[in-house]
């Protein structure tokens, strides 16, 4: 099947082509209906391929100027149809990346990735949340006989921000189907360990699906139950309670009641805390700004190795442009965003991680939190 | 004298922001919202006993149509002191915007013959999306949500609008449109979620007016 683009330049022509679609089964693009053919504007058609070599006769009997501009259309459909992957056992049946999922289904998730992939993934427990579910990160290791470094990432810190753990998930997988065929990849998995927590404020996501999309903080009580939640990312041992933060549980930014109070804070930063000799990176993933974020949000004054930082953060930046287009400004919280304290980030780096960036994914704020699923696989492809 | 602003910095992103739904409110329509797509230049100027004006050159771009762009230059002025005041905003748009009289006639009598009148909620839903027929209601809200932000803002906010919690439009014996919305403001730099109420008034003819509007409690 072929597409023509015409340009009717008389009347003729018009009437001649609207006969034609009148008495062939051609399939009009542009205009929607024959009677909208006007001389001079754009008419695209697409002429399925019996049929191609007798419309072009027809239109040079009729000194009608064309252009094909797509001369395969299934070539086309094809290139643009994700891949079918013939080793789909290696990623759960059907799972589809590029919608969000409720708690349930992403445990489920892990439990498949881990069966499908066991000579590469295995599941850990980091501890349990204030409301007793059970945290789990999934780490993808290639057996080998050397100690590799860590990179640590962690999405769905924060409840509402749902494009992170749709990308923890999606990074997970897109590691899995090409290790074996992406150079990249496997250089990667032979030096370096991937541990991945797709979802770290677990409680909160959950009542972001079933009671307030626009929830941040975690579910613990406060003030006899009067009030819930604790931002985890104010709650971290770094600087903890001096700026950015609320003291009150009714705030965004309520820092809580000390640093670490929060279970899920503990969690993460007892097991960190014990592996950090082996980490070289931490990445935590939010949104929305379209940033990468360097430390420190507690204050202006620059990380030691601030220069490394920033060179490769304005190398990520790059690459991620390079894809769709968009554009990641790069920087330290406290001079691009605001000041705060007691970030998961900020305390990465004070324990001695060298790299540790925060990534505040799509968009720049047209939709915010609330990103509609047709923007999931750019986001993930981009940031991937 | 006016100095540069690098063009990441949070003051600058606060300014163009604020700048941007200002001039949404002031030229957007149902059939047209502009976002902004790039902020190529800030200088910011200290004015002694009066406040910080901001110097901008801003790219924007169609919520419908994102390579529909334009070019703009704005000056923002934050009042010293008084928090009752908006700040200042003047733009100049340095070419055309699409024109929309043609889809702002369609939605007009679409709603000016519904026989009840319109509810709706949540738009967009969780998942990001707004049925086709009701874009231009939350467009709406977009524009109007920029005069909120506009009279609102202070160098230390950022907002955006986050989401609308429920329209109900308002039947009028006049030729105007009337819409009664719950909208959620997004702090960027407090992180809140700031419920407000908007009542927005539109004809095609007239522009978008929002002649009553207040900020509610959050709800525990």
């Amino acid at each position: 099947d072929q597409v023509f683009h015409i340009v009717p330049e008389t009347f003729q022509q018009v009437q001649h082509l609207q006969h034609l679609c009148s008495t062939l089964p051609l399939d009009l693009w542009k205009p929607q209906l024959p009677e909208d053919i006007r001389t001079g504007e754009d008419l695209h058609i697409r002429v399925p391929a019996p049929l191609v070599q007798e419309v072009k006769d027809s239109l040079d009997h009729h000194m009608i100027s064309y252009k094909v501009v797509i001369p395969d259309v299934q070539k086309l459909v094809d290139e643009s149809m994700p891949k079918e992957r013939s080793s789909d056992r290696q990623v759960p049946e059907g799972y589809i990346y590029t919608q969000y999922h409720p708690m349930e289904e992403i445990y489920q998730w892990m439990a498949q990735i881990k069966k499908n992939n066991s000579e590469l993934v295995t599941q850990h427990y980091l501890g349990k949340t204030i409301e007793n579910r059970e945290m789990y990160y999934l780490q993808i290791s290639q057996p080998s006989d050397k100690t590799k470094k860590i990179i640590w990432m962690d999405c769905g810190i924060h409840a509402r921000e749902w494009i992170s753990p749709a990308f923890c998930q999606w990074f997970v997988k897109e590691i899995l189907q090409n290790y074996k065929s992406d150079p990249k990849i496997s250089r990667f998995l032979q030096n370096l360990d991937l541990y991945v927590l797709p979802v770290l404020n677990i409680d909160g996501y959950i009542y972001s699906w079933e009671k307030d999309r626009l929830w941040r903080k975690n579910r613990s009580p406060h003030m006899n139950g009067t009030c819930y939640g604790t931002d985890l990312n104010r709650n971290f041992n770094s600087s903890w309670g001096s700026i950015g933060v609320s003291y009150n549980c009714s705030s965004e930014t309520f820092c809580g009641s000390g640093p670490e109070s929060e279970p899920e804070t503990r969690a993460v930063a007892h097991f960190i805390e014990r592996k950090k000799s082996d980490i070289l990176c931490y990445l935590t993933i939010h949104s929305y700004g379209q940033y990468i974020l360097t430390p420190y949000g507690s204050t202006t004054k620059p990380p030691s190795n601030s220069e490394e930082l920033m060179h490769v953060a304005e190398k990520a930046a790059a690459a991620l442009t390079g894809k769709y287009g968009t554009s990641y400004k790069v920087g330290s919280t406290s001079l691009i965003l605001y000041s705060n304290s007691g970030s998961s980030r900020d305390w990465a780096h004070m324990i001695g991680i060298p790299f540790s960036y925060t990534f505040e994914l799509r968009d720049n704020g047209t939709h915010g939190f609330v990103l509609p699923v047709d923007q999931i696989q750019p986001t993930c492809e981009e940031t991937m | 004298a006016a100095m540069e602003v690098p063009l990441s910095h949070g003051l600058a992103s606060r300014a163009a922001a604020l700048a941007t739904g200002y001039l949404c409110y002031r030229r957007g329509s149902p059939g047209r919202g502009l976002a902004l797509r790039s902020l190529r230049r800030a200088r910011r100027e200290d004015i002694d006993d009066v406040g910080h004006k901001y110097y901008l050159e801003l790219e924007l771009e169609d919520v419908l149509d994102k390579d529909n762009t334009v070019n703009c230059t704005a000056e923002v002025l934050y009042h010293l002191g008084n928090k009752n005041t908006a700040p200042n905003v003047q733009f100049t748009l340095e070419g055309e915007l699409k024109n929309t009289d043609e889809a702002d006639n369609i939605f007009y009598n679409r709603i000016k013959s519904l026989e009840k009148e319109l509810v709706a909620e949540n738009i967009p839903d969780s998942h990001g999306n707004v049925p086709p027929e009701m874009e231009p209601i939350r467009l709406l809200a977009w524009v109007a949500s920029g005069y909120v932000i506009w009279q609102n803002s202070t160098e230390n906010t950022k907002f955006q609008l986050a989401q609308i919690k429920y329209v109900k439009q308002v039947k009028r014996s006049d030729e105007y449109l009337e819409f009664d919305y719950m909208i959620l403001l997004h702090d960027m730099v407090s992180q809140e979620i700031i419920p407000w109420q908007m009542t927005v008034l539109w004809h095609p003819q007239h522009g978008v007016q929002v002649t009553q509007d207040s900020r509610q409690p959050k709800h525990a």
